[in-house]
């Protein structure tokens, strides 16, 4: 119980950051990356501040042996730049451009109550959602071949 | 257009990065919305209760944020319907086959000096930029 009120809480302050910041709105998204036009530089300091303060916070933290509420840190402990997070985050990177929305933009941008937000977030989802299964799909064939 | 918000926009990334670090110091999770939200499509995660919260917490914030203030929020998608929901599935297989978005590679992995994240952060931004440009400057809008 703890711990899902603890996560609320957290959700709460990244939801404010992200609706302050500016990065709920996709028009201030496609302003940041549009240097041939109205460029709107904010969103820098937006990722200035993000990581300036993660930074900091990260290297006291994660010389703890563990989390408050944890037994352990999750750490992604991968290194290979490999095919799929290469390709994975190109291909990101034309959704973002096309829609404005990123994950971590777009799910407080619900709280904003416009429909764009709803229709971005459940697309998103169902693509996750395809993804996963196209990847398992293609282990278990992976899997069958190898016996 | 949209207005220069230096301040406002440094405080916002700051309160990201607060968040960031408490769900590293209480959770031991890096605060990547793909990470998070991947665990809530089926089949579900275990640990889905602080998953699930955090998404409300990140969700009510902004509509608490324009109830105390009593102003709206900036809010613009010029993105037609039919593009967002490409755009939207467009994006969803990406971070999952990327393993993350802004938050887990931009902001956390970043943080950690990670070299997948470092290399995905340029991707992304890289990609999103020419995306913009060739949409915006190329096509002449959506």
């Amino acid at each position: 119980m703890i711990r899902v009120l603890s996560a609320l809480v957290i959700g709460l302050v990244f939801g404010s950051g992200i609706a302050l910041s500016g990065m709920a709105n996709p028009a201030k998204v496609f302003n940041f990356f549009d240097f041939a036009g109205a460029w709107d530089p904010s969103l820098a300091f937006v990722m200035g501040g993000a990581l300036a303060v993660t930074a900091i916070g990260y290297a006291v933290v994660l010389k703890r042996e563990a989390p408050v509420l944890d037994r352990r840190f999750h750490l992604p402990t991968g290194r290979d730049l490999d095919f799929p997070l290469i390709a994975g985050s190109a291909i990101f990177g034309i959704g973002w451009g096309i829609t404005g929305f990123c994950p971590g933009g777009a799910i407080p941008a619900l709280g904003l109550g416009h429909g764009e937000a709803w229709l971005f977030v459940g697309s998103m989802t169902g693509g996750i959602a395809l993804a996963r299964l196209a990847r398992h799909s293609l282990a278990s064939r992976a899997t069958t071949k190898a016996v | 257009m949209t207005e220069f918000t230096p301040w406002l926009s440094l405080l916002g990334g700051s309160l990201i990065g607060v968040a960031a670090v408490l769900l590293m110091a209480f959770h031991g999770r890096i605060a990547g919305m793909t990470g998070i939200l991947s665990g809530l499509v089926p089949p579900f995660s275990n640990d889905w209760g602080w998953r699930a919260a955090f998404l409300a917490g990140a969700i009510a914030a902004p509509a608490l944020i324009m109830m105390i203030d009593g102003s709206a929020i900036p809010f613009e998608s010029p993105t037609p319907a039919p593009w967002l929901v490409a755009g939207g599935m467009i994006v969803g297989a990406g971070v999952y086959f990327g393993s993350g978005c802004t938050s887990g590679h931009g902001v956390c992995g970043m943080a950690r000096v990670s070299p997948r994240s470092i290399v995905a952060t340029i991707v992304f931004m890289t990609s999103t930029a020419v995306t913009v440009f060739v949409v915006r400057h190329l096509v002449g809008g959506l």
